[in-house]
């Protein structure tokens, strides 16, 4: 057994942490909307979401690839504000999986939001509490285990990703060579050793945080109605 | 026997009594993907001097590798390197004394928003994204760097590398322009309509290693007149005009 790629490994958990991070920022009130909207467009914006669950990763990674490019519209204002390419970076990695694993985080949440009584948030506007209020002191308590699951398929899903990244990364060591690649190229060029010390890793780690989250929801079962 | 099965018999029957006496022959061919649209047009060519059939497949070339290893159903292999062959020959996987070098691959830099491109373009370094093939996975990403050190042009390229996983990948980084220019190989440049193809270079053969692409029978297209006739064929004039006209050397 080799010493296992560091860097890619580093690189891939700062990936998914911040994937996981942006994903709880915009996936919630996005959930919430989606939990009680009564709106016939809903289906349509659900069915946006869910996307990139069936879309294989390389039709996503095409049409990333073309909305990257420097010379159309969000390419080109992506590259004159930091003066950097879409593709091929880090901040282009962050976007193509925060695409990719919305589902991951909208799903939970949304059903989560939706078993909390409306009863509930009746009562705590009864008492004045504000929206915003009534949703951080009352839904969101009730929702804890909507959000662990968001947080943990997001968090895992970016790890595990493949695919998109290989189309839109260019493999840059440090900046967009992730983990998945990094065991993809040394598997190819029969580097058993290495692939198998990444691959370990990242199984331990996988089972590791997936038995957390099976043992966490046992302990914390929170009864809404 | 039931009655409903009756029709289905005759015609089982009927193609026993017609594919029997023919002498026509099938071979399963895979090959490296960078090869695809030269072998439809040697397969059509084939087809129309011959009785035989061949089947295409195609896929990179570890990959038909692996599979080959594990049991695919192929005949013969064309490969975009020398290394998986000589392996297979290596391990008994192949018959002997088949291998030979069916195509040398030509790289080309390429630039397709100017006019004009070559060694002064990497040198000037006013660009943001140099692609190639990843130097690990892909030859055509070895004889890119090759071609970078012959020119004495490492430093001038530094940090501007993004690797595809084979020139198809670095095709489509600079297709898409997400890349300004990049090492492709000359026959994909050759297949685009030369209105949009835009400017391309060709380094000198002598900076870079040839770019060998080596053909096999394998074991199980050992006793296949097919496989043997479309080998014969590769190796045929009418064959070899083909090959050269997409942008490949021959031996």
């Amino acid at each position: 057994m080799t010493l296992p790629d560091l860097s890619a490994l580093w690189l891939t958990f700062r990936l998914a942490f911040l994937v996981t991070l942006i994903l709880l920022i915009i996936g919630t009130p996005l959930a919430w909307w989606l939990a009680n909207t009564k709106t016939r467009l809903k289906p349509v914006v659900e069915a946006i979401v869910a996307l990139p669950l069936v879309l294989p990763p390389t039709v996503l990674g095409f049409y990333l690839l073309i909305v990257f490019n420097p010379n159309a519209a969000i390419g080109g204002f992506w590259l004159s504000v930091t003066g950097d390419t879409l593709a091929f970076s880090f901040a282009g990695l962050v976007i193509a999986s925060v695409v990719y694993s919305l589902p991951f985080a909208i799903q939970p949440l949304q059903s989560a939001f939706e078993s909390v009584a409306e009863g509930v948030m009746e009562a705590a506007a009864s008492l004045r509490a504000s929206p915003l209020d009534a949703f951080f002191t009352v839904a969101a308590p009730l929702s804890v285990r909507g959000f662990l699951t968001a947080a943990v398929l997001s968090f895992a899903h970016t790890l595990g990703e493949f695919g998109v990244v290989l189309m839109v990364g260019g493999a840059i060591p440090g900046e967009t060579r992730v983990v998945s690649i990094a065991i993809y190229e040394q598997v190819e060029t029969l580097r058993y050793g290495e692939a198998h010390a990444l691959s370990l890793i990242l199984l331990a780690f996988s089972f590791a945080v997936l038995m957390f989250v099976y043992v966490f929801n046992r302990r914390h079962r929170v009864h809404v109605h | 026997m039931a009655k409903i099965f009756r029709p289905f018999l005759i015609c089982a029957l009927g193609a026993v009594v017609v594919t029997t006496p023919a002498v026509a022959a099938e071979a399963r061919v895979a090959v490296a993907t960078n090869f695809k649209s030269t072998i439809d047009e040697i397969e059509i060519a084939f087809e129309a001097q011959s009785d035989h059939e061949i089947i295409v497949t195609s896929g990179s070339t570890g990959k038909i590798y692996a599979q080959i290893v594990n049991g695919a159903p192929v005949d013969v292999f064309l490969a975009a390197d020398q290394e998986r062959p000589r392996r297979l020959e290596a391990g008994g996987r192949a018959v002997a004394r088949s291998r030979f070098t069916y195509a040398i691959g030509r790289l080309a830099l390429w630039e397709p928003g100017e006019a004009e491109t070559g060694p002064g373009r990497l040198a000037g370094g006013d660009y943001r994204r140099l692609a190639i093939a990843n130097p690990d996975l892909a030859p055509y990403g070895v004889a890119a760097r090759q071609v970078i050190a012959a020119l004495d042009l490492d430093d001038a390229t530094e940090g501007k590398f993004v690797f595809g996983e084979n020139v198809g990948q670095v095709f489509a980084f600079v297709r898409t322009q997400n890349a300004e220019l990049g090492f492709v190989a000359l026959s994909q440049l050759l297949t685009m309509p030369a209105d949009v193809r835009g400017a391309y270079w060709t380094p000198p053969q002598d900076a870079y290693d040839p770019i060998k692409q080596d053909a096999v029978i394998l074991a199980r297209g050992a006793d296949n007149e097919a496989a043997h006739a479309f080998v014969e064929f590769l190796k045929s004039d009418g064959a070899v005009a083909i090959i050269e006209r997409f942008g490949y050397g021959t031996e």
